[in-house]
């Protein structure tokens, strides 16, 4: 069935190979070359070549380093917190309650939000004038005077994090729950024999058949939360005074104002950042592949 | 007696956790649903309610009259389903080579199609938006489909090989056995029993292309903007007419959750069954 020496698997991939290739790896070069050119659209006729000094320009640039650091917190806050919590809900609903399907297909809607719709509702929650949050929080006492979330600095990193938290619940959940159903009853009794109690099963038994699926849902997570744009820009775009601006922000928002060089620039180096974070991803999916053959 | 009480604590403990967890997650629903049929008194009056006391669809009826909303549902509609039927068929196809011949070459291609997938947007908009415009398409239909294929494609591949594998090779082979050849067998045997996982791939898709914002942004004006790219411009218009822009929410999500519905179980299965095995 499977012969070595047929033309019809590569024609089989031609058409998608040839799409991936115009539309993925020409413009990926393409960035590449941009970046050692002075490309403005607002001034066209200065634009070429002109080496390394995209590079020294952001590499002396304070906001690409804030815009970095932004970038780092975003990630390991955001993921972090959405993987406790995603665990929480896979451990809910890996036991048997009423309703249990229905529960499961609801939870999951955040994740397939768009997300500017996200950005639209979390602006309204958090609204200063109007927001139910700030109605809320003054009815438990917890706040005194209504708080302007989005628009001030110290809230609104925060707030943007808190969001992105409640978009990201939902996949933790499903993939650890699949995790959750793929154990074994008999790794759970052998531990019971032993005489293990609640929490060291937990940890002795869930913790460790979950490694590999916890492992390859963060690294996706990872990649996933720090190339998002759409959330943060359709919230706060950034501000205030760039307190929310994350580097992918950053990059969106220099290309939005057309210096598309020193846009490319940016994002080769968060290509460059994100790299390490891909090969961890692909050489474990190589390993699982040639485990099953 | 101590084992019963510490039973009814867990189980309180476990429900008053399950409810806290799905209030946080559907809150925003509710809240954006609320906000959408509440008149504009209630919605800035003195009092924040929980429910609206005179329910009312103005919102909605001013959604489609002063702002055609209609024209970004149509642009949205169409670059969905263009999208979902190039990356379906070209996936398939990619997807049987991978799953059904061993050919040279072909761990080096499926780590290209995975790799696809770890570059970040904001680096492909950049040069990808410069192309479009000496090509000529953009603000066309067509950039938004392109672009939108540079991540539906290896996502489907992945999704579909995955769903092949699973196939016993045994069926088309009996097939071929019988004087059919791989293309009878595949359109007479694979294609049917595939199906439904075809559909929740291509719901998936369409799904993506019709939430997508980053890219529809920069590559679409006026005439063919999607509904992710009006929603926003809607906040830049309005401002603070939070009534209309909830409303455009609402009907925003609503094609979303029908096809998530649909598609989930299959989707699902297909999604975590890779890292699972692993």
């Amino acid at each position: 069935m499977q012969r070595k020496n047929t033309i019809w698997p590569y024609l089989l991939v031609a058409p998608a190979l040839a799409i991936v290739l115009t539309v993925v790896f020409i413009p990926a070069v393409n960035a590449l070359l941009m970046s050692f050119k002075n490309y403005d659209l607002r001034r066209p006729s200065s634009i070429g070549f002109i080496g390394l000094k995209n590079y020294a320009a952001i590499f002396a640039d304070p906001l690409f380093w804030q815009s970095l650091w932004k970038t780092l917190v975003w990630v390991t806050l955001g993921v972090g917190f959405q993987f406790v919590f995603g665990f929480i809900l896979a451990l809910l609903l890996n036991k048997k309650f009423l309703g249990r399907g229905l529960v499961r297909s609801l939870s999951l809607i955040p994740w397939v939000t768009p997300g500017v719709l996200i950005g639209l509702m979390w602006r309204w929650i958090f609204d200063g004038n109007y927001g139910v949050l700030n109605d809320l929080l003054l009815k438990i006492g917890l706040i005194h005077d209504k708080v302007p979330f989005l628009a001030q600095e110290s809230t609104a990193f925060p707030a943007v994090i808190l969001t992105i938290i409640w978009q990201g619940i939902p996949f933790f959940a499903l993939m650890l729950l699949a995790g959750l159903q793929g154990i074994p009853d008999e790794l759970y009794d052998a531990a019971s024999v032993d005489g293990a109690s609640g929490i060291q099963k937990f940890f002795l038994v869930t913790i460790p058949s979950l490694k590999s699926v916890i492992f390859v849902t963060t690294l996706l997570r990872i990649i996933w939360v720090a190339n998002s744009v759409d959330v943060i820009f359709n919230l706060t775009e950034g501000g205030p005074a760039y307190s929310t601006q994350t580097l992918s922000v950053y990059i969106f928002n220099k290309g939005n104002s057309l210096n598309l060089g020193y846009a490319a620039t940016m994002s080769i180096m968060l290509t460059l950042a994100l790299a390490s974070v891909a090969v961890l991803y692909l050489r474990n999916i190589f390993r699982n592949q040639e485990g099953k053959a | 007696m101590k084992k019963g009480k510490l039973g009814v604590f867990k189980a309180l403990l476990f429900y008053i956790l399950l409810a806290g967890m799905l209030a946080f997650l559907l809150f925003p629903f509710y809240w954006t649903f609320v906000t959408s049929v509440k008149s504009e008194g209630e919605l800035y009056g003195q009092v924040v309610t929980y429910w609206p006391k005179a329910p009312t669809f103005d919102s909605y009826k001013k959604l489609f009259t002063e702002f055609n909303f209609l024209k970004p549902m149509a642009n949205s509609l169409l670059v969905a389903a263009m999208t979902t039927v190039i990356s379906l068929t070209v996936s398939l196809l990619a997807a049987y080579a991978f799953s059904r011949y061993r050919f040279k070459g072909r761990k080096t291609l499926m780590t290209m199609f995975l790799t696809n997938n770890m570059f970040p947007t904001v680096l492909l908009l950049i040069p990808l938006y410069s192309i479009m415009r000496k090509l000529g398409i953009l603000y066309t239909p067509g950039s938004l489909v392109l672009s939108y294929t540079t991540f539906t494609i290896p996502f489907s591949i992945w999704l579909l090989s995955g769903y092949l594998d699973d196939l016993p090779l045994a069926l088309e082979e009996a097939a071929m056995v019988d004087g059919a050849n791989r293309a009878q067998a595949f359109l007479q045997i694979i294609l049917p029993i595939l199906a439904p996982s075809i559909v929740a791939t291509g719901a998936y898709v369409f799904m993506t292309a019709w939430n997508e914002y980053t890219f529809a942004v920069m590559f679409t004006n006026e005439a063919n903007r999607t509904i992710p790219v009006a929603l926003k411009n809607l906040i830049g218009q309005l401002g603070v007419e939070w009534g209309m822009l909830t409303a455009g929410g609402i009907i925003t999500i609503i094609p979303v959750c029908v096809m998530f519905f649909f598609a989930q179980k299959r989707l699902i299965a297909g999604l975590t069954a890779g890292a699972v095995k692993g």
